[in-house]
């Protein structure tokens, strides 16, 4: 059933300053780099020197047990936290003092692990407000219906298909969004976040609540698009079918604190993870 | 296929108002409608817009307001002041120039004040932003109790608080504007209604309109994909305010006495029940219900001492019967075409 997927190992290198990438990343820019991250919550250090390198093209996974903070650095690198310590440079531009909006404009997209869609509006209308800073015209044209309104919204018409067509989606482009199935609206939630045309993809437990046969399809996808955009992909996740099929680097948090950072097979065999995490989820 | 529905959508709406109009018309014509109802047709329009684009900021971009009526006002006492001074410092003849003289300086200097009351009131949410902007319509009145503006030639003379200006007194204070010339005509309020339409429906479909809703349906979904929060609520709050003026100017020009208590804090519930009572979101539900709001006192007349009283359970009743899920499961089972949902909500 996962032959299609198996993956083969992808040889991990040093990175230029610390971590570790896809050596066919070596010669360009990391996507992400976070340097001694950390936020605190009045007493509570939710996250605590958080390092993390993520190469061009590689698909990264996080992991850890529930309540690691493991959102929470969604959070920080989609500046909805504002980090109480440490650097995140994306794409090599430091991020300090930028809002979500901002952040996103620097190539950064995420889903959510409570999914939030624009649930009232068209499931195209969802893709088109991805669009909204890639396809643009003033409000003045929007009103009085130039002609750049009409090249704009055929321009966006187009592009949603386009995007649409990964997940083989077109079809329900008129539906409201809240009444797709719950492993539509996740679909959706990806395309979206796609739209904003980003260099990195965070995908916040993408196979919550799918069944193994929808998880294998989004494994795929998620390859898929990797390969399409050309663009990194990082991805938080308890399925470890998925964790361990697709990802090339992933980083263990536990209590705030990375206890693991590696290759598929080295996080496997690491004692500590096995005890923090992987060992207590066989015996349940 | 779904730009057709919104097209047509769009005509149905339009089309209402057109064939309102027209049938207003031949009711003039033929001397069918009263003298009392007749002299409501103004204030209707200016209702319409005023419910239109209140509908923006609470239904579209779904913030609470509760002073509408303060835009409504600045509104008014500019445009009076803008159509008086053309038309009596300046000279200009035509009554049509100067009356759309002040709708443009209406909808401009609502829209300033606009922007001035946004800049605050939008960094709150929910039921704050909706007390502050209640205090921000009363404090719109009470300035506007405090201003005096006098045309001394062709010159515009203004001051605060009792100043004894030279020249005419075009605003005095809490006694307002008296002996305005009444320019306002039933055919510019619908050439409004009918601007205030194409505003708000374009609006809405377009790129800033879609944000817009965005931003109402998941502000942390809408952050995320890179939309301006700030740049977006202000937008559909300055233009309501714009749309706003512009229906308080022809309003002003309405009446031969215009004074700031009569854009009160109840005026702004006024305009939200014709809001809330259409459906919020709704926009051509705000111009039927501010329609027959409006109409409805005056066609109460023959309850005479009652009207109010009757006018209150009428709005009860509306409420009740589009709003309560039971009575809508009742009316859904009686409808055939609707039978399928009734017994998904069982």
């Amino acid at each position: 059933m996962s032959e299609s997927f198996k993956r083969t190992p992808t040889k991990m290198v040093p990175a230029p300053s610390h971590g570790i990438v896809p050596e066919r990343d070596v010669g360009e820019r990391p996507v992400l780099e976070t340097r001694n991250l950390g936020i605190s919550f009045g007493g509570l250090q939710a996250v605590d020197d958080f390092n993390l390198i993520i190469g061009k093209t590689e698909i990264a996974g996080l992991i850890g047990p529930n309540g690691a903070g493991k959102t929470t650095v969604f959070n920080l690198l989609t500046k909805v936290y504002q980090p109480t310590m440490g650097t995140i440079l994306i794409n090599g531009h430091d991020t300090a003092g930028m809002n979500t909006a901002q952040a996103s404009k620097m190539g950064i997209a995420r889903t959510f692990q409570n999914i939030r869609l624009f649930d009232k509006m068209s499931v195209e209308d969802n893709v088109r407000i991805g669009l909204h800073n890639q396809i643009q015209y003033g409000m003045a044209s929007g009103i009085l219906r130039l002609p750049s309104y009409w090249a704009g919204e055929r321009r966006q018409h187009e592009r949603a298909m386009d995007l649409l067509s990964i997940f083989d989606m077109e079809d329900l482009a008129g539906v409201r969004a809240g009444s797709l199935p719950y492993g539509a609206q996740r679909r959706l939630e990806i395309v979206r976040a796609l739209a904003t045309n980003p260099s990195l993809l965070l995908l916040d437990e993408p196979a919550a609540g799918m069944n193994p046969h929808e998880t294998e399809e989004l494994m795929a996808n998620i390859v898929k698009i990797r390969d399409r955009f050309k663009i990194a992909v990082l991805l938080i996740e308890h399925d470890m079918k998925l964790v361990m099929g697709i990802c090339e680097g992933i980083c263990v948090l536990n209590f705030g604190k990375v206890i693991a950072k590696g290759t598929p097979e080295d996080i496997q065999n690491n004692p500590v993870v096995i005890e923090a995490y992987l060992g207590k989820r066989k015996e349940a | 296929m779904k730009r057709n529905r919104k097209l047509a959508e769009k005509l149905i709406t339009f089309g209402i108002v057109i064939a309102a109009f027209l049938l207003c018309k031949i009711l003039i014509g033929t001397g069918v409608m009263s003298r009392s109802l007749r002299g409501q047709l103004i204030p209707i329009c200016v209702y319409i817009c005023m419910a239109v684009s209140l509908n923006l900021t609470v239904g579209i971009s779904g913030e609470l307001s509760l002073g509408h009526a303060g835009f409504m006002s600045v509104g008014a006492f500019s445009g009076i002041v803008a159509a008086m001074w053309l038309s009596k410092g300046v000279g200009v003849e035509s009554q049509l120039h100067c009356l759309l003289f002040a709708i443009l300086v209406g909808g401009a200097l609502a829209g300033a004040a606009g922007v001035v009351i946004g800049i605050p009131v939008l960094r709150l949410r929910g039921d704050y932003l909706a007390i502050v902007t209640l205090a921000f319509g009363e404090i719109i009145r009470n300035v506007m109790n405090c201003i005096y503006v006098s045309l001394d030639g062709s010159t515009l003379r203004f001051g605060f608080i009792n100043p004894g200006l030279p020249g005419k007194i075009l605003l005095n204070g809490p006694m307002g504007a008296t002996g305005v010339k009444k320019m306002a005509s039933f055919e510019i309020g619908f050439v409004l209604v009918l601007f205030t339409l194409f505003v708000v429906l374009n609006l809405i479909d377009s790129r800033d309109g879609r944000a817009i809703m965005a931003i109402r349906d998941s502000r942390i979904a809408a952050e995320s994909v890179g939309l301006n929060v700030t740049k977006y609520k202000m937008m559909a709050f300055v233009t309501s305010a714009v749309l706003a003026g512009m229906a308080g100017a022809l309003y002003g020009l309405n009446f031969s006495t215009v004074a700031p208590a009569m854009f009160k804090f109840d005026t702004s519930i006024l305009v939200l029940v014709f809001v809330v009572l259409g459906g919020i979101g709704n926009i051509r539900g705000s111009v039927i219900s501010a329609t027959l709001l409006t109409m409805l006192p005056e066609l109460l007349r023959a309850f005479s001492d009652y009207r109010m009283l009757v006018y209150a359970i009428v709005l009860i009743l509306v409420m009740i019967f589009t709003n309560n899920p039971k009575l809508k499961n009742a009316v859904g089972r009686l409808l055939p075409r609707r039978g399928a949902s009734g017994k998904e909500a069982e």
